[in-house]
C-alpha cells in the first residue's frame, strides 16, 4: 500500500497557538506528576514505608493502592476539565 | 414453602425462588434493551458509527463506564484481588488510572479529529494506508479477544442461575446483542449501555452495602473498609492458617513486575480501541473532558467497592468454612455429581447445612477433599492454596449474596448485573469489530465509491458476521481465553497509546517513526506472551520460554508475560522517537493537521477537519 502523496502546502496555513499549547503541557505536566506519584510511588515504590502508618483502621500504604489512588485521580481529571475551560476562554479557542 | 420452592413447574423445569427471580429480572432489563435498541435506530454511518456525535458528557461517561466494565470487573476483579490481598492493588490501580492518561493525553484530541475509528486518525497523522490497515488488524485482534470471553461470560452466568446449557446461554446472548447493535449501532448501543450501568452498578453495590452494614456497621463500603476491623481480623486468620497477612504487599508479584503490570495495564486502558472511540461521540472537546471525568467517577463507584468486597468475602469465607464440619457425601441426580454437605453451628446452637457450599459444588466451582479424613474443614496453607478446598476465583461476586445469606432477589440481581456487564462490553467490541472490518478495510479499499445505505448494509452486515464469531469463541472456547487478556492489554499498550500519543504532542514525528515502533513494539510484546505461555496458546508440552531475568536482584520472579506490553511501550517510544530524527520530518499539511487537533475549537466543522478550511476556522 502507497501513501497518500504530500499535498501541496496551502497559501494559508495555520498560525499555531504557542502560548495556549504551552501552558496546556504545563497543567498536563503538574497533573500527571501528581498521578505518577500517587500511583507508582505511594501504592508501589513506598507502600512498605507507607505500611506503618494508618488510616482508620487500615496501613495507609494498602489504602492509597486499593483507594486512594482513585479519588486523586478523580479530582486530577476534574481539575483538568476546569482549568482547560478557562484556557479555552483566556486564549479564544472554545467553541 | 419449600414444597413450592423446589417444584414450580415452568418451562418444564424445576425453579427455585432464585431462579424465579432471575428469569423475571433477566426478562424485564432485556425488553428494556431490546426497546432502545429498536427506538434508536440508525439511518445514517454518522449514527451507526459515533451516534450522530450528540451524545450528552454525562450519558457518554455512564455509557463507557458499562463498555469498559466487562464480565472481567463485574465478575471476576473482585475474587482475583481477594486471592492476590494486597497484590490485586494494580487491577485497580491499572484500570481505572489509564483514564487520567486518555483525559488528558488522547481523548480531547482525538475528538476535534472527529471522523469514525482509530485506525482514520492513524492513517491520516500518518499519511500512511499501511498504518490504517496494521491498525484496524490490532483492532479486530485486541476485540475480538475480550469479546469471546464475555460471550463466555454470559453462558455461565445463564448456565448457573437459569440452569440451561452454556451454548443455550450463549445463542440467547447472541440473539440480544445482535438486535440492539444492528439495528442501532453506536446510537443504540450507548443508550443500552446507559441503561446497562444502572443496572450492573446497583448490582454490584445492593450486596456490597448488605455486607458492608453487617461486618462493619457502616452502610457505605469505602467507609467500612478502612473504619471496621476486618483488616485485623482477616490478617490474623490469614497468619493463623499459614498465608502472608492479607494487607502485605509484594507476597504474589515482586515490586518490579507490580510496577511494570500497572504501567502496561494504564497505557492499554487508554489504547483500547472500543474506549477511545466512545470519546468520538460526544458533542465537542469540552464535552470529550467532562465525559472522561463522568466516566471514571461511575466506574470508581465499582472500582472502589470491588477491594471492599473482595476483603470482606475473603474474611467470610475463612471465618466460615475453617474447621467447619464435612458431612457424608451426597449424589445430585440432576448434575449427576457427588458432593459434600458443610456443616456450621448457627445462632440457636444447631448445626445446619451451608447451602452456598453445596449449590457450587454442584457447578464443580468449588471442589472439597477431606484429605487427612477427620470430617474436619482444613484451611491450612499448602503451596499457596487452601489445603481441603479449592475454590474457583470467578464464583466470588456470584456467591457474595449466598454467602452473606441475603435474599433470592438480591442474587438475582447479581446475576442480572453480569449479565448487563458482559452484554454492554460485548456490544461495544462488537462494534469495533464491525467499524474496523466495514469502515477501515472494506470501504475503504474494496468499494470507495459505496453510497450511504450500502455503507450501513455492509456494516450491519459485519456486525451479524461478528456476533456469529463471537459466538463461536464463546461456545466452544480455545485454552487460551484467558490467558489473551495479558495479551490484548498488552499490544493495546504498546501499539495504540504510542503512537496516538506522539502523534499529537510529538510535530516532529513521520511515518516511518511511527511504522518502525509499533511494529518493534507489537513484535516483542507478541513474541515474548506467546514464547512464555506457548503451552497455553499454541498447545507445545512445556512453555518454550523462561520468564527473562529470573532470579535477579531487581525483578526476581522473571519478567512476567503481563508485564510485557510495559517493556514493549517502551521500545516502540524509543524506536519511534530515533527513527524519526533520522528520516525526513512529515509534510506540512499533516503538520497543519497535529496545530489543528490541538485546538478545541471547529470540532463541528461537518467533513474534512484536516483540510485547510479547518485551518482558516482555527485563526479567524
Amino acid at each position: 500500500m502507497s501513501s497518500t502523496p504530500p499535498r501541496n502546502p496551502s497559501p494559508a496555513r495555520p498560525v499555531p497557538k504557542v502560548a495556549y499549547w504551552r501552558q496546556n503541557l504545563i497543567v498536563i505536566g503538574i497533573l500527571l506528576s501528581i498521578w505518577a506519584f500517587v500511583s507508582f510511588g505511594c501504592s508501589i515504590l513506598w507502600i512498605e514505608w507507607l505500611n506503618q502508618y494508618k488510616i482508620g483502621n487500615l496501613p495507609l500504604g494498602f489504602w492509597f493502592a486499593q483507594q486512594g489512588s482513585m479519588y486523586v485521580f478523580l479530582v486530577l481529571i476534574l481539575v483538568y476539565a476546569l482549568v482547560m475551560d478557562y484556557l479555552d476562554r483566556k486564549h479564544d479557542v472554545k467553541e | 414453602m419449600q414444597f413450592l420452592e423446589y417444584s414450580l413447574p415452568l418451562l418444564g423445569l424445576a425453579f427455585t425462588s432464585t431462579q424465579a427471580w432471575t428469569f423475571l429480572f433477566v426478562i424485564i432489563t432485556f425488553m428494556i434493551y431490546l426497546y432502545i435498541g429498536w427506538a434508536s435506530r440508525a439511518q445514517e454511518s454518522g449514527e451507526f458509527y459515533v451516534a450522530g456525535q450528540g451524545v450528552p458528557a454525562i450519558a457518554n461517561g455512564a455509557a463507557t463506564a458499562a463498555d469498559w466494565m466487562s464480565a472481567a470487573s463485574f465478575i471476576s476483579m473482585a475474587g482475583l484481588i481477594s486471592a492476590l490481598g494486597s497484590d490485586g492493588s494494580f487491577y485497580l490501580l491499572g484500570w481505572t488510572g489509564g483514564y487520567v492518561l486518555l483525559a488528558m493525553l488522547l481523548a480531547p484530541y482525538l475528538r476535534k479529529f472527529g471522523q469514525y475509528t482509530v485506525p482514520d486518525f492513524v492513517a491520516k497523522r500518518y499519511y500512511s494506508e499501511t498504518a490504517r490497515i496494521v491498525a484496524a488488524i490490532c483492532a479486530v485482534f485486541i476485540s475480538i479477544t475480550y469479546v469471546a470471553g464475555q460471550m463466555r461470560g454470559v453462558g455461565i452466568v445463564f448456565a448457573r442461575f437459569l440452569e440451561v446449557e452454556t451454548w443455550q446461554g450463549v445463542v440467547i446472548g447472541m440473539f440480544i446483542v445482535g438486535v440492539f447493535a444492528v439495528l442501532g449501532g453506536m446510537k443504540g448501543i450507548t443508550w443500552t449501555q446507559v441503561v446497562q450501568f444502572f443496572v450492573l452498578i446497583a448490582a454490584f453495590l445492593i450486596p456490597t452495602v448488605a455486607l458492608s452494614y453487617m461486618l462493619t456497621d457502616n452502610p457505605i463500603p469505602q467507609v467500612g473498609f478502612a473504619t471496621g476491623d476486618i483488616a485485623e481480623k482477616v490478617n490474623k486468620i490469614q497468619e493463623d492458617l499459614g498465608f502472608a497477612a492479607y494487607t502485605q504487599p509484594f507476597t504474589n508479584y515482586d515490586k518490579t513486575n507490580v510496577f511494570l503490570i500497572t504501567l502496561a495495564l494504564m497505557t492499554g486502558t487508554a489504547g483500547l480501541p472500543h474506549v477511545i472511540v466512545r470519546f468520538y461521540t460526544v458533542a465537542n472537546v469540552r464535552a470529550a473532558r467532562y465525559s472522561a471525568f463522568w466516566a471514571l467517577l461511575f466506574i470508581a463507584l465499582l472500582y472502589t467497592s470491588a477491594p471492599v468486597l473482595a476483603m470482606f468475602a475473603r474474611y467470610s469465607i475463612l471465618e466460615t468454612l475453617n474447621g467447619a464440619h464435612i458431612g457424608e457425601m451426597v449424589h445430585d441426580k440432576d448434575t449427576d455429581v457427588d458432593y459434600y454437605p458443610i456443616y456450621q453451628v448457627n445462632d440457636a446452637g444447631k448445626e445446619e447445612v451451608v447451602q452456598w457450599v453445596s449449590n457450587w459444588q454442584k457447578t464443580g466451582l468449588i471442589t472439597i477433599d477431606d484429605k487427612n479424613k477427620d470430617g474436619i474443614l482444613s484451611l491450612k496453607n499448602v503451596d499457596g492454596n487452601f489445603a481441603e478446598v479449592k475454590i474457583d476465583k470467578d464464583i466470588l461476586v456470584l456467591a457474595t449474596p449466598e454467602i452473606a445469606k441475603l435474599s433470592p432477589w438480591v442474587i438475582a440481581i447479581v446475576a442480572t448485573g453480569g449479565l448487563a456487564a458482559a452484554l454492554s462490553t460485548a456490544a461495544g467490541l462488537l462494534l469495533v469489530i464491525s467499524s474496523s472490518m466495514a469502515h477501515d478495510l472494506y470501504v475503504h479499499f474494496v468499494e470507495p465509491q459505496a453510497t450511504e445505505p450500502r455503507r450501513l448494509l455492509i456494516a450491519r452486515i459485519m456486525i451479524i458476521g461478528a456476533i456469529f464469531v463471537a459466538g463461536y469463541f464463546g461456545i466452544y472456547p480455545p485454552g487460551f481465553i484467558g490467558q489473551v487478556v495479558a495479551f490484548a492489554f498488552g499490544l493495546a499498550a504498546a501499539s495504540f497509546f504510542p503512537i496516538i500519543f506522539l502523534g499529537i504532542f510529538d510535530k516532529r514525528m513521520n511515518r516511518e517513526g511511527a511504522i518502525s515502533g509499533m511494529v518493534v513494539g507489537v513484535l516483542f510484546t507478541a513474541v515474548y506472551i506467546i514464547g512464555c505461555r506457548s503451552d497455553k496458546i499454541l498447545g507445545t508440552a512445556a512453555p518454550l520460554m523462561t520468564p527473562w531475568l529470573t532470579g535477579s536482584k531487581w525483578i526476581p520472579d522473571g519478567l512476567q508475560p503481563e508485564a510485557a506490553g510495559a517493556v514493549g511501550l517502551i521500545l516502540n517510544f524509543t524506536v519511534a522517537l530515533v527513527v524519526s530524527r533520522l528520516t525526513s520530518p512529515p509534510p506540512d499539511d499533516v503538520q497543519d493537521l497535529v496545530e489543528s487537533v490541538r485546538i478545541p475549537r471547529g470540532s463541528h466543522a461537518p467533513e474534512a477537519h484536516f483540510d485547510e478550511t479547518d485551518a482558516e476556522a482555527d485563526n479567524p
